[in-house]
């Protein structure tokens, strides 16, 4: 696989949210605005490739049984780094971020790519493959925190897009939007667009049911 | 003490309201029994981590904490993730050794999705929660315990709409993963609609 690959195979055939299923509750969390969404995007693509650096630099000096230990802690201090970042130079943006740069530690995404990537490959393909999957959840974090803004409060990174009635405009905005269940919906609907285009990605029915013609015949 | 409670399990809810281990949420509820492995799972370890992880921050990270020893100016909140993550990691592999040695029909049930809580952020953002609210130490032993109780109800009531979902005809587009995300939306407006309820 060629080192382009790494890159341009998580935005979409990859994705780690809507295929990969990982690092999905910060996505959720963070998509109220754009402009949180996108720092967040930021943060997680920054922990994301550094930790990729860091282990794939030291994989063959970390003994087995405690690789998870090393490696959550490896992301820990590049998280804790990145929060006294944020509290320091954009703080208002932090407290609306509230626990949730914390959070990347946990985020499935860095861990599960360094389990299963940078664990075992050499550090630029390690670094570039963070870079993918980052920009991958970046992508749709972007795509959804849009949407809910502007729908949900008429701007875009603050910005008035569309005036609402309150300023005399005509926009009526969707109260929805800016609450926690906008965000399943629009993912929901993003992984149905998406699945339609790349058929590939559909999962297989369990129990597939007998439709029109097939149930006619005994 | 009962209103935290209340609002961890409904209109506060870990999974629900704040999308809190949403990761193990959908990978791990295609089943009811499972659903409950885990969701018990949770409980205990969310009881056990958020109280000690409140004494740990107040006792040792806070700032002034160590004024008795003669440190008046030490600021060790920073560490808090490091901390948060090592108490976790100890306390689900403590349980997972008690289990094994006194209740070994419940280590079978639980077993292998303990070590998999230690990587739940629904578990470290319980703790962390509890430092930006400043709960003080009853008021953690609730919390814990309501926002474990709150993420298994979410898990066992999901797990058993999905099984039923199974026999139903959804667009190729939507099935297993979009469905299950239209699904736990619909829930989570279900339990916002619990935010008026209590005192």
């Amino acid at each position: 696989m060629s080192l382009r690959h790494h890159i341009t195979r998580p935005l979409i055939e990859q994705n780690p949210i809507t295929l990969q299923i990982l690092g999905i509750c910060s996505a959720l969390a963070v998509t109220t605005s754009l402009t949180t969404a996108l720092t967040m995007s930021v943060a997680l693509t920054l922990v994301l490739c550094g930790s990729a650096a860091v282990i794939s630099l030291i994989r063959h000096h970390i003994p087995g049984s405690i690789r998870l230990i090393v490696q959550i802690t490896i992301i820990a201090s590049m998280v804790i780094v990145i929060d006294e970042f944020l509290q320091a130079y954009a703080f208002q943006i932090s407290q609306r971020l509230s626990i949730f740069v914390g959070l990347i530690v946990t985020n499935c995404l860095v861990l599960g790519r360094a389990e299963a990537f940078a664990m075992r490959n050499p550090v630029l393909p390690s670094v570039l493959d963070g870079l993918g999957n980052g920009l991958g959840y970046s992508l749709i974090l972007l795509i959804v925190g849009a949407i809910r803004e502007l729908l949900g409060a008429g701007t875009l990174m603050g910005r008035t897009i569309l005036t609402t009635q309150a300023e005399g405009g005509w926009f009526q905005p969707l109260d929805l939007m800016q609450l926690a269940p906008s965000a399943f919906f629009i993912i929901a609907l993003l992984i149905w667009v998406i699945r339609t285009v790349w058929t590939r990605q559909v999962e297989t029915t369990e129990y597939p049911l007998r439709t029109g013609a097939e149930r006619r015949q005994p | 003490m009962s209103e935290l409670f209340l609002r961890a399990v409904f209109a506060d809810n870990l999974a629900l309201s704040f999308f809190l281990g949403i990761c193990t949420f959908l990978a791990v509820s295609k089943r009811v029994e499972t659903a409950i492995g885990l969701g018990l799972a949770v409980i205990v370890v969310q009881t056990i981590t958020v109280p000690v992880n409140n004494l740990i921050f107040n006792g040792l990270l806070l700032d002034g904490a160590w004024a008795w020893a003669g440190l008046p100016d030490v600021d060790l909140t920073f560490l808090k993730l490091v901390a948060f993550i090592g108490v976790i990691a100890a306390m689900v592999q403590i349980l997972e050794m008690t289990l094994d040695r006194y209740v070994p029909a419940l280590y079978r049930t639980l077993g292998i999705f303990l070590p998999l809580i230690t990587v739940n952020c629904a578990i470290l953002g319980g703790s962390l929660f509890m430092v930006e609210r400043r709960y003080d130490f009853p008021e953690a032993l609730s919390y814990g315990f309501g926002s474990g109780v709150g993420w298994a109800l979410a898990i066992i009531t999901f797990a058993a709409i999905r099984e039923r979902l199974r026999y139903s005809d959804i667009p190729a587009g939507l099935q297993g993963l979009g469905s299950a995300f239209l699904v736990t939306g619909l829930m989570s407006l279900g339990f916002s609609a619990f935010a008026g309820v209590g005192p």
